[in-house]
């Protein structure tokens, strides 16, 4: 198998075997991007250069076997909403095309400090808003298994890219499942951390109560590597959690007897894609076989989420990006003689449609007269769908659902109603208001050979129990070594 | 004054207190007043993508330290909020704030007049915030309303404020002076804050109304900012209290609005604001985890505070017999009140100290333009030893200004400064009655008049002696000789 | 329509977003559409629910007051659209 078609499990015990060099996996990892990007459109940017330097002091790590790390030369794709130092990092927007952050995210940090290697800056839907990167202000991507349609968002760049090997793991950030919804739709591993697992800083904000970095990776074992270097506490963050991270890998149970399953009926409504439904339901029964406990909960509050997520993560947003006024960084629009026609020109111009109408629905729910009946209400509401998870996990282990309730959507076909586009994130929304970590892992294919995304969820820091679970799932199919046809 | 007649004035302050922590609220840049326009700024101090706050936790300290100084109580439960609106000085385009849990909440402190009547002026509320940036305006004047454009400089954004929010309690421009002044007082003493008003460590901004006498509803209020100095906001006051009294008078009404203080102008201007109506969409700041005060620590905080201003100075009139007026003074600055205090307690004369410092010392102050006590040459030892060399009669109170002013001017100790200049008085009978024999014979005019019944003659022969003796000549010793020469 | 043309222009003037005469009426339905969805809360009997700021049990994150370097002011100057005498120039505030 060529070297950018493995897992970072693989391509690390051929590293310490000295084998192979970081070099010779960059090598075949863009040349599988020249051969397949102009049909995927992953990437926003390639970092050649600093990739070649970083495996070149790789490679110098391994060989004087100083500070070798399981990530040590392992090639990785950047969501392109965290700061790089001196690299254009834009969000995919046109706000900050250009735009060199003078500073490097914590995640990226670590990454660097454990000796990984960064391929380049993904795609996704701008500043994150979106579900099928169709809002990023420079190309859409496309989904592996299908070109025609969508790889999900807003870290649509990240799953492609995972997804095509044209990176051997990827780095995306979720809001209201901008990770585990383009990890489903593409066959791709990614968790979406517990909220507080993953430092924040450098990232660029969305909803600051929602966010979080997590890996996308062509395995759970790959993605409980990975989230090992990223998780902990960081003084930068004030909402970084300081509890201990464990050795997610070495940890990983043998087996699931006795593990309790919550499949909660919410989930798992009329309406849905059927072909979903039974893939995940064999999933289910997969894992049951295997020994562990499956019962029908009820989270009650389910259907509020989207409502109450619509509220806040704008709410958020509306705040977070009123920072780009063209006065420090970022596009400015000179026409204009005063200051307030300034911002609005800038504004109007720097941002897509998506996120002005985020923007717009943000500003409305916080605005005198309303911020009672929309953002405290909602709030209020956040605390209720919190609590059917509490109450869950006091009696499972883990809740399973599927991670979408469709396969991956036609490019177009939802662009032009903003509600209907929003709706593919129902199932991944009211784990993330609660702030619970959750996985999408590959459960199969539709008729249309279409990947099928299975979500499984735990208590706050309990990501442990997902891998447990997981990567058991993944030891008895093999839904996940499928590779698209491109 | 035909307005104090008619209607009552309302004033209530927002006063912003930088508190002089070693590093900004949210960021670890230098808090320092003065470098070069951006260069204690960092990604966060710019709101740059990605950037995060973390709190200073010096800030909740000074912050609670204030709140119990000025009588509040302190919140059992805290947290930061966004304020949301667009300024160029403001590069998130929201301050971090707090808004319906400020740290500090029901205070109160009392204000003293000259007369040492006092009143008592409430404290809504203490909260901490981020300060913004500085704008310098592309001008002549410096203006903002005259600039086609304008600098930012971030150094001052993200330095932290207590913003002390007063009940409308002052009823005149006096009052509004002396609440600050107070305030400044207590922030000093405690060391939370410098309160320069010139380097903008303490800024105010006014609410203003008048009412009919007697009118329980408050008036249409106008909101005052841009008053750089304690006076000026006196005077702003008292122009805009006359402007809404004049306005009022002849049928106009008050416009709810917010005017610019002109100093050079001596007025109050419109800012006329395309942003209309605010609307900061508050929100809780989600970067930050809200704050839990324990009882603990505010005790442990209370155990810091010094004797506040109002005590001490109620303290000095039991314990020195100074009058009200003159305590006042002397424990406005803490610096000045530990150093009359040693005085007092050196020279054993804490009446004749008051004095000299309420006198002399502060009237050659004002002249060399010495803001500290402490920043002059002259030690309490050494005004202590200058009033006991009064005492015991080695100078006259005369010479004792000379001393005064030797000590002001180059320092040192009194008892040498006499020695060395020569000046100690002259009590040797001998010498002063042939000084008083000499005067007598050359003011015969002079001495035949009194003789003659003008009794109050005495006093220029007095002058003549001290004259002749470089007025080292004890004055009550030539007094007496002389009338005893004359009546002979 | 939940909200009204004149309350997008509000907000579109509060998120200072220049937006035309068609994106008006446009956002207006869209946001419509929207706030009708959310409106489903207002069913939800809230009464006695405290509301979850943070899904996280953290409090009192303070760092201690030690100064560490600033950012060299040219590593920002360069992302900048207009500087001036080591300031950011902006246009006519009022
Ligand atoms: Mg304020
Ligand atoms: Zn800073």
């Amino acid at each position: 198998m060529e070297l950018h078609a493995q897992t970072i499990e693989q391509l690390h015990e051929q590293l310490i075997q000295k084998t192979i060099k970081p070099s010779d996996i960059l090598d075949s990892v863009y040349k599988r991007i020249e051969a397949v990007e102009p049909a995927v459109k992953a990437y926003l940017m390639l970092t050649k250069e600093l990739a070649y330097a970083m495996a070149k002091s790789a490679e110098e790590r391994i060989m004087n076997n100083d500070n070798v790390t399981e990530i040590t030369g392992i090639p990785i794709g950047l969501k392109d909403n965290m700061c790089l130092d001196g690299y254009e990092t834009t969000c995919a927007a046109q706000m900050l095309k250009g735009y060199k952050p003078p500073y490097t995210a914590t995640a990226l940090e670590k990454l660097q400090r454990a000796g990984a290697v960064f391929t380049g800056k993904l795609n996704m839907d701008e500043f994150a808003f979106g579900s099928s990167t169709e809002n990023s202000s420079f190309h859409t991507t496309c989904n592996p298994y299908d070109i025609s349609r969508v790889p999900g968002g807003s870290s649509g760049g990240s799953a492609a890219a995972v997804a095509a090997d044209m990176c051997i793991a990827a780095l995306g950030s979720d809001t209201g499942g901008s990770i585990k919804q383009p990890a489903g739709l593409c066959n791709v591993t990614g968790i979406r951390p517990t909220y507080g697992r993953v430092s924040r800083y450098g990232l660029i904000a969305f909803g600051s109560s929602l966010d979080q970095i997590g890996p996308m990776t062509k395995t759970v074992r790959d993605n409980a590597i990975l989230l090992k270097y990223l998780a902990g506490l960081d003084e930068k963050d004030s909402t970084s959690a300081p509890i201990a991270v464990p050795d997610y890998l070495k940890n990983l149970r043998s087996d699931i007897k006795g593990m309790k399953i919550g499949l909660p009926k919410e989930y798992f409504i009329d309406g849905m894609d059927a072909e979903v439904k039974s893939k995940v339901m064999d999933a289910v029964r997969t894992l049951q076989d295997a020994g562990a406990r499956v019962e029908e909960i009820s989270m009650p509050h389910t259907e509020y989420a989207l409502d109450v997520y619509y509220v806040v993560a704008p709410a958020e947003a509306s705040s977070n990006l009123a920072r780009f006024d063209g006065v420090q960084y970022g596009y400015r629009d000179t026409t204009a003689d005063n200051m307030i026609d300034m911002y609005k020109k800038s504004r109007a111009k720097g941002f897509g449609r998506e996120t002005k109408r985020r923007i717009m629905l943000g500003t409305y729910v916080l605005s005198s007269g309303y911020y009672d009946a929309y953002y405290k209400k909602a709030q209020k509401v956040r605390t209720l769908i919190k609590q059917d998870f509490d109450r869950a996990f006091a009696n499972v282990d883990v809740i399973l659902t599927p991670t979408s309730p469709t396969t991956a959507f036609k490019i177009g076909e939802k662009a032009a109603d903003p509600l209907t586009m929003y709706l593919s994130d129902i199932f991944t929304i009211a784990p993330n208001m609660a702030g619970m970590p959750g996985i999408s892992v590959p459960a199969g294919f539709d008729s249309k050979g279409l990947p099928i995304g299975m979500q499984v969820m735990a208590a706050p820091f309990a990501e442990q129990a997902i891998y447990d679970l997981t990567a058991f799932y993944q030891q008895k199919t093999n839904w996940h070594l499928q590779k698209p046809r491109l | 004054m035909s307005n104090r007649a008619k209607f009552e004035t309302v004033i209530g302050l927002e006063v912003h207190v930088e508190l002089n922590t070693k590093t900004k609220i949210f960021c670890s840049c230098k808090n320092e007043f003065g470098a070069e326009p951006n260069t204690y700024i960092c990604p966060n101090c710019l709101g740059l993508p990605g950037s995060l706050p973390v709190f200073n936790g010096e800030v909740l300290h000074h912050a609670i330290k204030a709140g119990l100084a000025l009588g509040c109580s302190i919140a059992q439960k805290s947290k930061f909020d966004r304020k949301n609106y667009y300024y160029p000085d403001l590069p998130k385009a929201y301050q971090i704030s707090q808004f319906d849990m400020p740290i500090a909440v029901n205070g109160r402190i009392d204000i003293v007049f000259r007369d040492g009547q006092k009143k008592r002026i409430g404290i809504t509320r203490l909260h901490m915030e981020e300060d913004a940036g500085k704008l310098i305006h592309l001008t002549a004047t410096g203006q903002i309303a005259d600039a086609q454009q304008s600098l930012v400089d971030y150094n001052r954004g993200g330095v932290p404020l207590a913003e002390i929010v007063s009940e409308p309690d002052m009823r005149t421009p006096e009052e509004a002076y002396l609440y600050l002044t107070t305030i400044k007082s207590i922030m000093k003493y405690i060391n939370v804050s410098d309160c320069n008003m010139e380097e903008g460590s303490l800024r105010c901004d006014a609410n203003v109304s008048i009412r009919p006498w007697g009118q329980e509803k408050f008036g249409t209020k106008v909101e005052i900012k841009n008053m750089n100095s304690f006076k000026n906001v006196q005077k702003a006051l008292e122009y805009e209290v006359d402007r809404q009294t004049r306005m009022t008078e002849s049928g106009e009404a008050i416009v709810q609005e917010t005017r610019l203080w002109d100093t050079a102008k001596g007025k109050t201007f419109s800012m006329r604001s395309k942003e209309g109506s605010h609307d900061y969409r508050y929100f809780p700041e989600p970067d930050l985890p809200p704050l839990e005060i324990s009882n603990s620590y505010i005790e442990t905080i209370a155990k810091e505070l010094p004797e506040l201003p109002l005590a001490k100075a109620e303290r000095f009139v039991a314990e020195y017999g100074i009058p009200a007026y003159d305590a006042g003074v002397l424990t406005a600055d803490l610096a000045t009140a530990r150093w009359y205090e040693k005085a007092a307690k050196l020279s054993g004369e804490p009446k004749q100290c008051s004095n000299w410092i309420m006198g002399d010392m502060m009237a050659k102050m004002n002249e060399a333009g010495i803001e500290e006590i402490s920043d002059t040459k002259i030690t309490p030892e050494n005004l202590s030893g200058m009033i006991k060399l009064i005492k015991d009669g080695t100078i006259s109170g005369k010479i004792a200004k000379q001393v005064f002013e030797e000590m002001f001017a180059n320092g040192g100790d009194a008892a040498k400064i006499v020695k060395d200049k020569g000046l100690v008085q002259i009590t040797d009978a001998g010498a002063i009655e042939k000084a008083v024999e000499a005067v007598i014979a050359a003011n015969a005019k002079a001495v035949d008049e009194i003789k003659g019944g003008k009794v109050n003659g005495i006093g220029f022969l007095v002058g003549q002696v001290m004259k002749q003796t470089g007025g080292k000549a004890n004055p009550q010793m030539v007094n007496e000789l002389l009338r005893k020469k004359i009546s002979g | 329509m939940v909200i009204t043309r004149k309350d997008v222009e509000y907000i579109a003037h509060l998120s200072r977003l220049e937006i035309t005469e068609q994106e008006a009426e446009q956002y207006t339905k869209e946001l419509s559409d929207i706030l009708e969805h959310i409106n489903r809360l207002s069913k939800l009997n809230t009464d006695n629910v405290e509301p979850t700021y943070f899904t996280m049990d953290m409090k009192n994150v303070t760092r201690s007051d030690v100064v560490k370097p600033s950012i060299d002011k040219q590593k920002v100057f360069v992302a900048a659209p207009s500087i001036e005498n080591n300031g950011f120039k902006v246009p006519k505030i009022i």
